[in-house]
């Protein structure tokens, strides 16, 4: 298609409704998800097979099926990668290799049988699924932030375009004001995706308000919690959704200057933001007098260092003035000055990408979903010990229970161990909800009234193999390494509690332990600049709230009951069970293992020479070893 | 040390306006040039920048992007997030810590491995995860780890190979 550059919103609409009609829009399609976690299960290789495929077949052939092969972004199912769906039939394969691709070209594209092995099988009731739509992982979703993600080629405007993309933009730059457009982000009460859930209407207002010589929009693509990767998902899956929220926000607000700022963790997601941007620009969308309607906005991407707290706004925006990343004091708020000491917008992605919908649709719409105070929908990142792990977007106000039992299809282990024991949401600032709470409606409120958070919406279910004083120790350890310095409260404390905690796990702790980390918490809390220190302390304190009786083992008794904590555990082989196989044997590397491999004997760990690797565990087939 | 060749380096500063605000960008380049930020480097682009040494050695430590000494030709990244924790991320840290005997941040002597922690990858469906260069291979368990340490060819392909 030749380069088009709309100067107008009728030259806009003429090239979308050409668009529209022409044979690209109602080619089929077979998508092949290349997102980051297909990519590791080697999604390149069964994209460059079906492409040698496809051409490999006669012209007639090709015309007649009018096919055409695009690598989507993640579909969120990244478990089962990597993924094929073929539209607009809607076969969903999952776990494709390379030798299955020619079975797929013959079998299905060319004569729509249906490959029976590499269908999902539904865990709850063992049968086989053919169409993604049925799939309880998908079917049990509200796909509004990432409705776009899998349907299209991240790298192709055309199929954004094909998606109503860029509509929510002309409509807001030719027929709003921006103060309409202000009123309708304040009137859908958009709350900020990013973890502390503030008001983004109320945000974008006290920007506009602000003096200052220029004002900038952010991005914050800096989705630092660990478990948590729909940010990452949405910018390499739907780059376009992004830029077309931050234009709209800017138009809004009155801001020339856009600033991307993605992590460093996710080249690919830089790769496609920087080939969206670049494609934008060239038809027009972003640069100078948009849409021939005097409105100038361009876009530069900022790549992060590898700093968690550079996802805190103040030290994300030093970040961006190529300064070290360190978080100020609020008195003053980034709205008034933020980036070069300007009035600043910063938002998440998942906020950013809401923002079209909420144009196209209507404030009205929006605020029909959700609860109360917390509207529209939230993507949490599901992963740990359920059956189906990947991104979940459900209506706020959905339960924990219908998450992980709905979509997440419940416990990955049926065994004994295998019970649900805690979700932890909220990455490092959030907590772990029990058992007893499973039924608290997911949104911002309620989750920080149990002591945990939202947080950007990861969601790690653990199970009774997970020991909660581990988990905390984790936590700690994770904001000790992170923690920028700046704040002694923050830098000294969190170091003290992970010392602490650190003990409990090698079974030398004292009771009077708990007390002190629960006097260290409060100091930490009121003497920290930001989130980081302020809400440090929640993964200990919930886990000491829910799960006394863990901290409590591990201090009286010595006794690790997950069979996680090192110092506290061996490894014994059930003698019962084993049958002699040798797995073991030859998976251990300090020779702690003695016996003989055959059938009927069984095999003896000399607790002296093990080092707790757990590597016989591991490849132990018939699970006749475990730790105690 | 001392035959560091700068024409990366100047090249990299040649894309940027000398402006300090591109002072994490410019580094950013240097490192993927180089793998490392050579001190040679770091005094042009000081003297580029106009930022003082010592700021800019301020932002070369912060950033955990950033080293001050040569990485080996396979970075082994061990994602220690929290999906990746409790599916078992640390017996696999350990594992190579006993197998390169290098702490995380260190590199073999010979040059051929260095060893990282990162805090999430992103892709917690596959915990647990471990990057090499710039594959991601998913759902590792200690004995597979070991693979990655074999030849390069194997270590690419080692993967999901036996999943099913």
């Amino acid at each position: 298609m030749e380069t088009v550059r709309y100067e107008s919103a009728e030259g806009f609409a003429r090239h979308v409704n050409d668009l529209r009609r022409s044979a690209f829009a109602s080619q089929r399609r077979v998508l092949v998800c290349c997102g980051t976690g297909c990519l590791a299960g080697g999604a390149q290789q069964v994209a460059i097979e079906m492409d040698k495929q496809l051409s490999a077949l006669p012209a007639a052939k090709r015309t007649e099926l009018n096919l055409v092969m695009k690598k989507t972004g993640c579909h969120g199912f990244c478990e089962k990668g990597p993924l094929v769906v073929l539209m607009p039939e809607g076969t969903f394969y999952k776990g494709v290799k390379p030798k299955d691709v020619a079975d797929i070209v013959h079998r299905t594209i060319a004569n729509g049988e249906v490959l029976e092995h590499l269908l999902y099988v539904e865990p709850k009731t063992g049968e086989r699924v053919a169409r993604y739509g049925d799939i309880d992982f998908y079917a049990k979703q509200m796909r509004v932030a990432m409705r776009n993600i899998g349907h299209i080629d991240p790298a192709s405007i055309d199929d954004y375009l094909l998606r109503g993309g860029y509509a929510s933009m002309v409509k807001a730059l030719t027929t709003m004001s921006p103060e309409d457009v202000l009123v309708e982000i304040e009137k859908a009460k958009l709350r900020g995706r990013g973890g502390g859930g503030f008001d983004a209407g109320r945000k974008w207002r006290s920007a506009k308000k602000a003096m200052g010589d220029r004002r900038y929009v952010i991005c914050n693509g800096d989705e630092g919690d660990p478990g948590a990767f729909m940010d990452r998902s949405i910018m390499e899956g739907d780059p376009h959704g992004v830029i077309e929220g931050m234009i709209i926000g800017a138009y809004a607000v009155g801001s020339h200057d856009g600033f991307i700022y993605v992590r460093q963790e996710y080249p690919l997601a830089v790769e496609h933001l920087r080939k969206a941007i670049d494609d934008a620009r060239g038809r027009g969308l972003l640069g100078k007098n948009i849409l021939g309607t005097g409105f100038d906005f361009d876009i530069e991407i900022a790549r992060g260092g590898g700093a968690f707290v550079c996802g805190e706004s103040s030290a994300l925006m030093r970040s961006v003035e190529g300064k070290v990343g360190e978080p100020r004091a609020k008195y003053v708020h980034a709205t008034e000055k933020g980036l070069f000491d300007q009035p600043t917008v910063l938002n998440n992605v998942e906020t950013w990408v809401n923002v079209p919908r909420i144009i196209e649709k209507g404030a009205d719409w929006f605020t029909s979903l959700g609860t109360d105070r917390s509207k529209g929908t939230k993507a949490f990142a599901l992963t740990g010990k359920v059956k189906n792990t990947g991104l979940v977007e459900v209506e706020m106000g959905t339960t924990l229970r219908e998450i992980i039992w709905g979509p997440g299809g419940g416990m990955i282990d049926d065994g004994p161990k295998g019970k649900f024991k805690a979700v932890q949401t909220g990455g490092p600032s959030g907590g772990c909800v029990p058992e007893s709470l499973l039924d608290l409606p997911c949104d911002f409120d309620s989750l920080t009234e149990v002591g945990s958070m939202m947080g950007s919406g990861g969601m790690i279910v653990m199970d009774h193999s997970t020991c909660m004083v581990d988990v905390a120790r984790y936590f700690l350890s994770f904001l000790t390494d992170e923690s920028c310095g700046k704040c002694v409260p923050c830098r000294e404390g969190l170091l003290q509690m992970y010392g602490i905690v650190s003990r409990i796990c090698e079974g030398q702790g004292k009771l009077e332990d708990l007390e002190q980390i629960e006097s260290l918490s409060q100091t930490i809390v009121v003497g920290s600049l930001c989130a980081l220190g302020k809400s440090g302390p929640n993964p200990v304190l919930s886990t000491l709230k829910y799960f006394r009786d863990e901290y409590l083992a591990h201090i009286q008794d010595k006794r690790c009951p997950a069979g996680v904590c090192k110092a506290l555990i061996t490894y014994k082989v059930n003698h019962d069970a084993c049958d002699g196989c040798g797995a073991c044997l030859r998976s251990c590397v300090s020779q702690a293992i003695s016996g003989t491999i055959r059938k009927g004997e069984t095999f003896q760990i000399d607790e002296m020479k093990c080092d707790r690797c757990g590597a016989c565990a591991t490849v132990c087939k018939r699970a006749a070893i475990a730790a105690a | 040390m001392n035959d560091v060749d700068l024409a990366p380096t100047n090249e990299i500063l040649s894309k940027y306006p000398a402006d300090a605000r591109h002072l994490v960008s410019v580094l950013q380049d240097i490192q993927l040039a180089y793998r490392y930020l050579p001190r040679q480097a770091l005094e042009k682009v000081a003297e580029t920048l106009g930022v003082p040494l010592a700021k800019v050695f301020g932002v070369a430590t912060f950033y955990k992007a950033f080293t001050l000494t040569p990485r080996g030709k396979r970075v082994l990244r061990v994602c220690t997030g929290t999906a990746c924790h409790i599916r078992g991320a640390p017996l696999l840290l350990t594992e190579l810590q006993k197998r390169l005997n290098i702490k995380p941040g260190e590199t073999t002597e010979d040059l051929e491995f260095s060893l990282e922690v990162v805090n999430c990858v992103g892709a917690c469906a596959l915990a647990p995860v471990v990057v090499v260069n710039d594959t991601a291979h998913g759902n590792l368990t200690v004995s597979r780890v070991r693979r990655l340490l074999s030849t390069k060819e194997k270590a690419s392909s080692s993967n999901q190979e036996e999943e099913n």
